[in-house]
């Protein structure tokens, strides 16, 4: 199972898809690689692009990974694509866009798909960025289409997120809305060519003004810039890269950068608790005859959900209130 | 069974890739549809592939199968290329290769000597492959 861990952290290629395909499957043992893994991580950046379905998400991250490999970096990429909820296939298309970066083995590109909707992509997103950042990439970009609250806390989980902003994209009150233009760090008003690009840039710029001043808000602050670009031909792109490196020389700067770690951490911890301890409890369940017979229970008016769920949670509350016995 | 309750456990991943200069990609999306249908994952690599460009994504994205949909006739030049390809990244051996498209008589039994499972010509059921497909994708270890 380590001879796994060695050869990525060797630096084959093969092993370390190997391991993402373990974490993504979720397959025995993949917790005790993603352990061993954490210890060499520390040193990524880590990038997340959001933004709707045809904003130009991944031809920018192709060009931004190629001006990268330019400077001597090394990239990963994890580009997430929905799953079909009926039959759970997909078609993983954003590699279609990579044509900047063909045959260089020192992108590594990988295609997720969302696969259901357990919340698990986070966890799984998380464990594929420690295992592309224990194999020594310098960068990794998350590329996710901003649907739901799910893919938005996988891009949160970035030191920058850049949110791509197609022109044309309604109207301000839009711009006003919760979500993704919410966690931005800097935005890109991409195919900056087209038809009402200004007036996009101008209501993102708007947007960003109603939100400063206010108490709590310090003139110290990070403001997301607002940068255009056409990533078809590259232009805008090395701006693009420019914000980003502000972006995470203000997180260093600032102390931030730490902090978000260690919040990001929390919040795995917190992840994973409540998956696991909802695993035990699902077992249980089963052992004590499946969901069906406390249903119908409840059906026939003999018992309800509350009594039902005190009755098999009791005993955990019961073990773990119990005094230390050491 | 839902979608939901397949989060966890393999799933079929499939590169369905088009190499070299060959701009026919209908047969290569009807069969992503279709796949997809059936469940599986599928990798689309977009059209005029060169080979090596092919084997970087079926080891990157670690896939069971890939599938090499090629109309142009030069699948003795292209196909052998990809197979040394993924022997070079010690793919070869847990990957099923098969091939979609015109390929006369006379080639097959090259190619299958060379290490692709399976070759599917005109005429071939979308049923007949996703079955095939399930039948053989390598039961690895994960």
């Amino acid at each position: 199972m380590s001879d796994l861990v060695e050869d990525l952290l060797a630096g084959e290629h093969r092993a370390l898809a190997r391991v993402i395909s373990k974490i993504e499957d979720r397959s025995p043992g993949y917790r005790e690689i993603v352990s061993e893994l954490h210890r060499h991580t520390g040193s990524a950046d880590v990038i997340g692009v959001t933004g709707s379905p045809g904003a130009g998400k991944s031809t920018l991250v192709d060009k931004v990974a190629a001006t990268y490999r330019e400077r001597g970096e090394t990239v990963g990429v994890i580009a997430i694509d929905p799953s079909s909820p009926f039959t759970g296939g997909a078609v993983l298309g954003d590699r279609i866009r990579m044509g900047s970066n063909a045959g260089d083995m020192d992108v590594f590109f990988r295609s997720m798909s969302a696969r259901g909707s357990l919340g698990g992509l986070s966890t799984a997103t998380t464990d594929a960025v420690t295992a592309l950042d224990a194999f020594g990439k310098d960068r990794v970009i998350i590329e996710t289409v901003g649907a739901g609250q799910n893919e938005i806390d996988i891009v949160r989980t970035a030191d920058t997120v850049a949110v791509l902003v197609p022109p044309d994209s309604g109207d301000d009150v839009q711009m006003l809305k919760a979500g993704i233009l919410e966690i931005a760090d800097l935005f890109a008003v991409n195919k900056a060519d087209l038809d009402g690009a200004n007036r996009t840039v101008q209501q993102l710029k708007e947007m960003l003004h109603y939100g400063q001043g206010r108490a709590g808000s310090d003139a110290d602050d990070w403001e997301p810039p607002v940068i255009e670009t056409i990533a078809d031909s590259g232009e805008g792109v090395e701006e693009f890269m420019a914000a980003v490196d502000d972006h995470l020389d203000y997180l260093d700067a600032s102390g931030q950068r730490e902090a978000k770690q260690r919040s990001r951490y929390a919040a795995e911890i917190r992840a994973l608790v409540r998956a696991d301890t909802n695993d035990l409890l699902e077992a249980e369940l089963a052992q004590r005859g499946g969901i069906e017979a406390y249903v119908d229970e409840i059906v026939a008016r003999e018992s309800d959900p509350y009594t039902v769920t005190e009755e098999i949670v009791a005993p955990l509350r019961e073990c773990l209130d119990a005094p230390s016995q050491d | 069974m839902s979608a939901d309750q397949q989060t966890e456990g393999q799933r079929i991943r499939c590169l369905v890739a088009k190499v070299g200069l060959d701009g026919h990609d209908r047969g290569a999306h009807v069969i992503s549809r279709a796949f997809r249908d059936a469940g599986f994952e599928v990798i689309y690599s977009g059209l005029h592939r060169a080979p090596e460009e092919v084997v970087q994504a079926a080891v990157q994205e670690d896939v069971d199968v890939l599938g090499i949909s090629i109309l142009s006739g030069a699948h003795n030049t292209l196909v052998p290329q990809i197979l040394d390809g993924l022997e070079e990244y010690g793919a070869s051996e847990d990957t099923l290769v098969i091939v979609g498209g015109i390929v006369p008589d006379d080639d097959k039994d090259e190619l299958l000597g060379l290490g692709v499972a399976e070759i599917f010509g005109p005429g071939a059921s979308m049923d007949e492959m996703i079955e095939y497909v399930r039948e053989h994708a390598p039961d690895r270890e994960r």
